[in-house]
This record gives structure tokens, sequence and C-alpha cells, in this order.
């Protein structure tokens, strides 16, 4: 009698939990942990890879899905998130937490099976992400993406700490590129979205400090987050060729966040947002290759 | 006017060959050159990223002027300082006097015909410069054959850049929808013909 209802749920539970871990976001976050592994230049072990691969996913995933659960309500009052599956009431919420406890426990269980320090940033990165960022700081201040950045810092280290087997200064560097990097995203999006956020009493950079001081705020970490993935890449030894390459990159980001301060509109915010992630993503596939090639 | 498809990827082809020549095409140069290279498919590179992200409406920018002035200087630069040896100096003060001349008279509120003279220049003769000097060099024996592609390369990138500047300026040759429509086909041309140049070259 159950069968159909459950072979229905079967079809369209994956097309209401997939929403929940952001796959965007998700992914860029699994390419720096990807990079981070790589950077090293060790030998790559496939099994390792494999291993850091499912487990960063599931680890990022599940703290993804853990925010969704407990920020439903916030995002049931925003335009841009009302439709998400928790906020707009398809998923319960036990259902929700349930899915995110379980993945989460099999991603860092993953990591600690995969090597213990790796699964101590795996865990870090998990517990900034929930704990200190959603439960904690992000209804109360706007320096909460602080946080958010550290959490996001954590797979590229957990990346590099699983190839070295230690905590290096290129490891941190690489953190720092990436915490300072967040603001450029977080900070345009929340610019962008300032309508919703306000809406929904979430207390943001242009809320509280006004746009002028956020978007010189982004213009400065961008800056920071440029040099430190160029001080990152030389002492990974990446060639010549890629290091110019990352600063051509990085004086298009300067240029574009530096434009955003002086000449501000919605097209140099929205191109901000979207170069700093394209950025991103090709700065680490040329730490990743930039000594291979 | 709306980017279509194929546009974007003409426009990322063209960043991936101007991102290639960056990292791996100028390698065996000397500093000057390498830098001036790495200015110029640089600035295509950034340009066609945000040509991506924001479509045909990043042309209207009043720095596109300028911006498009960078590339045949420097790309200029770098060969002159290659091939031209007795003219380094001299060349160097022209790219950095031109570059600044366009800056200034795009950035003061001028009425006279100064602006569209001093870019018309500036651009016409970087322009000439990496359209004929590769040819001629290859002509002669110089340099290989296919260095000409560099000088093939230079002719587009005069002819793209005289008819947006034009069009910016208010005088134009195309209609905008048309120069748009050829735009981004006439950019992957001109990089592949510069990054085959300069290979093969």
């Amino acid at each position: 009698m159950n069968l159909i209802p459950a072979l229905l749920a079967l079809r369209t539970k994956p097309r209401l939990y997939w929403p929940l871990i952001k796959s965007l976001q998700t992914g860029l976050l699994l390419s720096t942990g990807i990079a981070g592994y790589l950077s090293a230049h060790t030998p790559v072990r496939l099994p390792a890879l494999a291993g850091l691969t499912l487990s960063l996913f599931l680890a990022i995933s599940g703290s993804t899905i853990l925010n969704m659960w407990y920020d439903r309500d916030l995002d049931a009052k925003m335009t841009r998130t009302h439709k998400r599956p928790a906020a707009a009431g398809l998923l319960g919420r036990s259902e929700v937490f349930r899915l995110g406890m379980v993945v989460s426990i099999l991603g860092v269980g993953g990591a600690v099976a995969l090597a213990p320090q790796y699964g101590l940033v795996v865990f870090a990165g998990l517990f900034f992400d929930i704990v200190v960022y959603t439960l904690w700081l992000k209804r109360r201040s706007c320096w909460s993406i602080v946080w958010g950045g550290v959490s996001g810092g954590m797979p590229i280290l957990a990346g590099r700490v699983l190839a070295v087997g230690r905590l290096d200064l290129i490891g941190v560097l690489l953190t720092l590129a990436i915490l300072f990097w967040i603001p450029t995203h977080t900070l345009t999006f929340s610019i962008k979205f300032d309508e919703d956020y306000r809406a929904a009493g979430i207390p943001t950079f242009p809320s509280t400090y006004g746009l002028v001081f956020t978007r010189t705020t982004i213009a400065v970490s961008t800056v920071l987050a440029a040099l430190a993935i160029g001080w990152a890449g030389i002492l990974i030894g990446i060639q010549a060729g890629f290091l110019r390459l990352l600063a051509v990159l990085a004086s298009g980001l300067l240029l574009i966040s530096f434009a955003s301060v002086t000449r501000p509109s919605e097209r140099a915010n929205f191109a901000l947002f979207r170069y700093a992630s394209f950025y991103m993503l090709a700065s680490m596939v040329l730490l990743s290759m930039g000594r291979l090639l | 006017m709306k980017m279509t498809a194929l546009d974007r990827v003409l426009v990322l082809l063209t960043g991936l060959l101007a991102a290639y020549q960056i990292a791996i095409g100028i390698d065996r140069m000397g500093t000057l050159p390498i830098i001036a290279y790495t200015v110029a498919f640089g600035v295509l590179l950034v340009a066609g990223l945000l040509l991506i992200i924001l479509g045909f409406e990043a042309l209207d920018s009043p720095v596109v002027v300028i911006i498009s002035t960078i590339i045949p200087l420097s790309l200029s630069l770098g060969l002159v300082w290659e091939y031209l040896a007795a003219y380094r100096s001299l060349y160097l003060a022209f790219a950095l006097l031109g570059f600044l001349a366009v800056v200034l008279t795009r950035s003061l509120p001028l009425k006279n015909k100064l602006p569209v003279a001093v870019v018309t220049a500036v651009h016409g003769l970087s322009g000439l410069t990496i359209f004929l000097l590769p040819l001629l060099w290859a002509l002669d024996g110089r340099a290989a054959p296919a260095f000409a592609l560099v000088g093939v390369g230079g002719a587009l990138i005069g002819v793209g850049g005289i008819l947006l500047v034009l069009l910016k300026t208010g005088k134009p040759v195309l209609s905008r929808q048309t120069l748009y429509q050829i735009f981004p086909g006439l950019l992957l041309l001109m990089t592949v013909a510069f990054v085959a140049g300069f290979k093969f070259g």
C-alpha cells in the first residue's frame, strides 16, 4: 500500500535535497580543498585524493544543510531564498536537521579516518560555520562574515594538511587568501540584496556601516587576498608564466574593486561578484598546476 | 544588443589564448617585452572576462577608449624593443606619452577635435608598427614566414580598434549592431594570429 508514495518520494527527494547543498558554492569550496592538496606537488595518491574529495564534499554539504535548517526562518523572509526547500516548507524541519547531521558526520568521520590531522581541520571548518557563524553570530553582528571566512578557508587548509602532513606557512597563506577573498564575495552579495537582508533583520556591512565603508572593505580585502595568493604561489614555486597570469588576474580584480569604490554602480558590483568567483577558481587551478606544466 | 552563446564562446576562447600567451608563449623573451606582452594580453584577457560577465554593455563604458589603446601600444612596444633596438628609448617615450595623452584628452572636458586626433594618432602609429614590422621582417628573411601572422593580427587590431574608437567618439563607420556582431570573431581571429605568429615566427 505504501509502495507508491515511497517510490514517489525516492524520485522527488533528491530534487529537494540537491538545492540544500548550494552546489556552486560547495563546488567552489571543494575545488579549493583539492587545490590545497595538489599545491604540495607531492606524488598524488589517488585513494587519498578520492577520500579528500568525498569527505570534503560531505562535510561542506553537511554544514550547508545545517545552515539551511537553522536559517529557514530568515530564508523565508528573503525574496532571493524564500523558495529554498527548507524555507518553503517542502521539507520538514527535523528531516533537514537529520540529513545535515548524517551528511556532516559521514564527512567528518571519513576525514578523520583518512588522516586525524586532516579530520581535525575539516571538523574546525564545520564548527566555525555552524556553531560560531550560523548559531552564534550571524543574527547578532555583521562581523560574523569573518568567521564565515575562517570556515571557508578550512577546506584549502585541510587539503594542504592532508598532502604535507602538517600545518605550514603556505597552508596559512592559502587560508588567509580565502579568508580575505570571502568578503569580496559576500559583501558584494549583501550590497546587491541589501533589501532582502534588511527584511530578514540580518546585520550586514551595508546596513551597519553604509555602502562607502563596505566597498572600501571589499577593496582592501581584495588586495590582501591577492597578496596572500601571490605569496603562496611564490613559496609553492609555480612557474614564472603562471605567476604572471596570476598577477594579471589579480590586477583585474583590483581594478574592478577600485572601480566599484570610485564609480559605484550595480553593474560594477555585479562584475566584481562574478569576477571574484572566476578569479578564485582560476587561482586554484594555477596553484595546483603551476609547477607541473 | 544581447550577447549570444556563440559570442561568449568566441570571447572565452580569446581569453584562453591570451592566458596561454601570458603563461607560456612569451617565456624566452627579454624583461621589457615580457612586461609589454603581459600587459597587452592581460588587458585582452581581463576585458574578455568582463565582456562575458557584462555583455556588450561593457563596451559602453567611457574607459573603453583608454583600455583599447593599451593593447596596441604595449604590443608594438614589445616588438620594437625586440626587433628595432635603435628605437627602443624613442618608442618607449612615445608609448608612455601617447598613453598619457589619450588618458588626459579623454578625462578632460575638451570640446574640440583634439581627443579624436590624439587617439587616432596613437592607435594609428602603434597599429602600423604591429602591422608592418612583422611583415617586413618575415619578407626579408630576418624572421620565420609565420611571424607575418603577428602583422595580420596587427591589421585586425587596427581595424577593430579604430572602428570601436570611432563608434565611441560619435563618428561610426559601422553601426553599433554590426560592429558588435563581428567583434567577438574579430577578437578571436586577432588573438589566434598573434599567438600563432609568436609561436611559429
